[in-house]
């Protein structure tokens, strides 16, 4: 699986190995991690909504797509679903090609449309008890103001 | 015509169910998503919501046929 959505640990190492290819000189990963701060507010835990039949079917098209865009041999992105802790990885891409730059350029396209086009939510609970949906317009219009259940 | 709407994160939290069955005489899926917004209040259009019929993403111009199932996604936030 190119993609593929994870409810337990990412294993860094495994992940990195299954894009390793001795015609590779170069292997760029991005891992997302889980920080304790967002706008101003202290981030206790966080938590992954992913709705898997679309977000699957999407992910293997980002892959495809960085495929189709530059020059590299494998890819790999990894999303965690379900309740994380601070310093936790939430997501991986690992990317090789023969030589950086596509491998830089592919992991950037892929890290970028997983979070602006894939059905996948974060909602962010706060040391304060509030809790909040992160990109919900409503909340940046009303500076986080407003509770969510 | 009848159809499915499933809600997700904020929109199911707003409108208070995960799915509903809707009849109505058809349009865009961002027709749908305006009569379902007059029906729950608390449901707000966001520019970047995205939206899905039968597991497939697509635009809000996109007509529903009958037994289509809309899937409305709140503004996406992963990684």
């Amino acid at each position: 699986m190119k993609f593929s959505v994870s409810n337990t640990k990412i294993d860094v190492e495994a992940a990195k190995q299954t894009v390793a290819d001795k015609h590779c000189g170069a292997l760029v990963v991005f891992e997302g991690w889980i920080r304790d701060h967002n706008e101003g507010q202290a981030v206790e835990r966080l938590e992954y909504e992913v709705y898997r039949p679309v977000a699957e079917k999407e992910g293997a098209k980002i892959i495809a797509e960085a495929h189709e865009r530059y020059a590299i041999s494998h890819a790999l992105c990894i999303h965690r679903e379900g309740l994380l802790e601070l310093g936790e990885c939430a997501v991986i891409v690992c990317v090789s090609s023969a030589h950086r730059d596509a491998a830089f350029d592919a992991c950037r396209y892929i890290i970028d449309e997983t979070k602006s086009r894939l059905p996948i939510w974060k909602k962010e609970h706060y040391v304060s008890g509030i809790s909040e949906w992160v990109n919900c317009e409503q909340c940046a219009a009303a500076g986080h103001a407003h509770r969510h259940p | 015509m009848n159809i499915r709407v499933r809600y997700f994160a904020l929109f199911r939290e707003q409108t208070g169910c995960v799915s509903e069955a809707v009849s109505w005489s058809g349009g865009s899926a961002a027709e749908l998503f305006k009569m379902m917004a007059a029906k729950h209040p608390l449901l707000k259009t966001q520019a970047a919501a995205l939206v899905a019929i039968n597991d497939e993403m697509c635009g809000w111009e996109t007509p529903l046929n009958e037994n289509d199932e809309a899937l409305f996604f709140p503004p996406v936030a992963g990684g």
